[in-house]
């Protein structure tokens, strides 16, 4: 059982109390929400007649049907625009914040969150949406739930939810140029398991945390949930409270003292016990490509495809399956595979620093021929910002389009998609079977800078070449 | 309304793989929808039509079935709730899996659809005898743990909490949280950041 971690102290003082099923009901302290899986918990409330108990502990925007090229109203899309207006009445008519399109803060709900200043050390914080362990970054245990459970959240502001135990995963050292903090979430799911965290919050810590910006570590903590961890985080730090003074939301004046106080208070002591420790070494992480159909199957940019037998026998079957889905073969070098889209965006690596990162591989080069590269901020802030840098026409330059903030070719819900048997090179954070669109389209996972690389390459390369 | 889920009877469906996710269990372009209606034929939809009518859920021996049995890590990935309100209006109404990602988990219990797990070993068993006869009567039984299949009798296992829940019907939890709402707003006193900022309540 850990003690005195920061999961362990969040977690006591957010207890309401113990439930007759002896699960605990957790106070939530900001709920999130979005046009995909809030319409049916709205209707839940109406048909039940409750009312949302906190409705200024909840913040709305729109993010996964929002098209990026287009976004005058009304939607091309029928259906686009009755969930946009589902979610534009349920905000009125419940008194919630909501950052809707030209508001100048709408965009990714996780990206969003932070930049306002939302997302604060200490809180408990759900979504409806898996990625909301991204706000782990900021030492918030944040969890992403399901539409009965959004129902839950407007009308108790609670949910009832078994504790986990807590896995410390260290990293510590300075990673080698060319590597980011996508390659290492992606290093660590490798090396653990999709299903490695099932029970566990994933406690991030270590040197080379502690040397990220908020936004690596956001990119770590927004995948833990590949690892099967239900969240992950970081200990706030000077990083953490550097990225959060002055921002919307923050607290200010003396509130601004106390608040640091106690964040400095709920991290994890120096002798928290821990349920498990894991701890890996920066230097043996390189840039890391997916070549399967799940984040676990990675490999390094420099390796070939794994044998069967070089794997467990219980990854065997879900390999054997990749390799037929991604028309890859085992022994076969990743680097060279040839690439039909390439795409820099998402709740992963949606944020300023990515771009920057990208932009600094793009800059004087050109996109291959045949290929179609586009790159959408995570919001309309990262966009601003972006172009304020003249990262926007760095981009177009080199033959990459540049787009409206929106969750895009993650998941697909919106016009940019993946046809047929397109293979894409995506900063995003799932490479499931179908997941960009297409029923057979294909994805590999990698860093932005490497998305960049394999867009200007035209094939899976390595960064360090362009560095 | 009867809410109890105490046994869970009818025919098994076995679904092989580890790590099947929610995006393989309803396909995004399922999402686009202000309602849960319609989602049963989304089910697997695009594994089935890789599958040219291969696929369990086409399967005639398996239509009509309503317990699930499939592997390790079933129902990993996105959180999308839709993923078992496909499958529940395809008919299930009770998983045996080795594991199951949290979130998918949660979200059945929060819909009264039981998960249990059993060993590897197990299984398979279970996949193997319903693959044999997939007219067999299945009982899984939440109260003494146990699935039976004709003769053969093997253990399940769920979070003791989780089975109170369902034994005693008091699985849809939202009704107990509303009733606390005085606490909820004790420990949300005692918490400093909801005194802070414009989130503050006005």
């Amino acid at each position: 059982m850990s003690k005195g971690t920061l999961f362990d102290k969040v977690w006591d003082l957010h207890t309401v109390g113990t439930l007759p099923s002896g699960l605990t009901q957790l106070f939530i302290g900001l709920h999130l929400i979005h046009e995909v899986t809030s319409p049916q918990a709205f209707a839940m409330l109406r048909e039940r007649g409750l009312k949302v108990l906190f409705p200024e502990r909840t913040v709305a925007t729109v993010d996964h049907i929002v098209p990026t090229e287009n976004q005058a109203r009304p939607f091309a899309d029928n259906l686009a625009e009755e969930m946009i207006q589902a979610l534009e009445k349920n905000c009125q008519e419940n008194n919630i914040t909501f950052y809707n399109i030209g508001s100048g803060s709408q965009g990714i709900v996780h990206v969003i969150a932070p930049e306002l200043g939302l997302t604060q050390p200490g809180m408990t914080i759900a979504c409806g949406d898996s990625h909301t362990s991204s706000h782990g970054a900021f030492g918030a245990i944040a969890f992403g739930i399901g539409t009965s459970q959004v129902r839950d959240v407007l009308a108790s502001q609670t949910l009832a939810l078994s504790k986990l135990k807590v896995r410390k995963i260290a990293v510590n050292g300075t990673l080698n140029p060319g590597v980011y903090a996508k390659d290492v979430i992606l290093h660590i799911i490798r090396s653990l398991g999709v299903k490695g965290g099932v029970g566990y919050a994933y406690e991030f810590a270590g040197t080379t945390f502690e040397q990220m910006n908020m936004e690596e570590r956001m990119t770590v903590c927004n995948m833990a949930i590949e690892g099967g961890a239900r969240c992950g985080y970081v200990n706030p730090d000077q990083v953490t409270y550097d990225y959060l003074k002055g921002r919307d939301f923050a607290p200010i004046d003396t509130d601004w003292d106390k608040a640091v106080g106690w964040w400095d208070s709920i991290k994890s002591d120096a002798d928290a016990q821990y349920d498990d420790v894991v701890i890996f070494d920066a230097a043996e992480i390189s840039p890391t490509v997916t070549w399967g159909i799940t984040p676990g199957q990675g490999i390094g940019v420099n390796q070939s495809v794994p044998q069967p037998e070089e794997l467990l026998e219980e990854d065997r079957f879900i390999a054997e399956e990749a390799y037929r889905y991604m028309d890859l073969y085992p022994g076969q070098p990743i680097k060279g595979t040839k690439i039909d889209v390439c795409f820099i965006g998402s709740c992963t690596n949606g944020r300023i620093t990515d771009l920057r990162e990208a932009a600094k591989i793009a800059k004087g080069r050109h996109v291959a021929e045949g290929i179609k590269a586009f790159v959408v901020p995570g919001s309309e802030r990262v966009k601003e910002e972006a172009e304020a840098e003249g990262l926007d026409k760095i981009f177009q330059e080199a033959g990459f389009e540049w787009r409206e903030p929106g969750c895009s070719m993650c998941l697909a819900m919106n016009p940019d998609k993946l046809q047929g048997r397109q293979i894409s090179a995506s900063s995003s954070n799932r490479n499931f079977k179908g997941r960009q669109g297409s029923s057979s389209g294909r994805t590999l996972l990698m860093s932005p800078a490497m998305v960049a690389t394999a867009a200007i390459k035209g094939e899976v390369s390595d960064v360090r070449e362009l560095l | 309304m009867v809410s109890e889920v105490k046994t869970v009877s009818g025919r098994g469906i076995p679904l092989v793989g580890n790590d099947i996710d929610t995006d393989r269990i309803i396909p995004a372009r399922y999402l686009k929808a202000v309602t849960f209606d319609g989602l049963g034929e989304g089910a697997f939809i695009d594994d089935r039509t890789a599958l040219k009518g291969e696929h369990p859920f086409d399967q005639p021996q398996y239509q009509g079935a309503n317990i699930l049995i499939v592997n390790r890590n079933f129902g990993c990935g996105s959180s999308r709730e839709h993923a078992p309100q496909a499958i529940a209006k395809w008919g299930i109404q009770a998983l045996i899996g080795e594991s199951f990602a949290e979130i998918f988990f949660g979200n059945c219990v929060a819909m009264g659809i039981p998960c249990l797990t059993a060993d590897a070993v197990t299984v398979k068993q279970l996949q193997d005898l319903v693959a044999a006869n997939p007219q067999a009567a299945v009982t899984v039984n939440l109260e003494t743990l146990q699935v039976q299949i004709g003769d053969y009798t093997a253990a399940v296992a769920i979070g003791e909490g989780t089975r109170s829940t369902f034994i005693s019907g008091t699985w849809d939890a939202c009704g107990q949280l509303v009733a606390n709402a005085d606490q909820v707003r004790v420990t949300a006193a005692k918490l400093p950041y909801v005194g802070w900022g414009n989130l503050t309540a006005s």
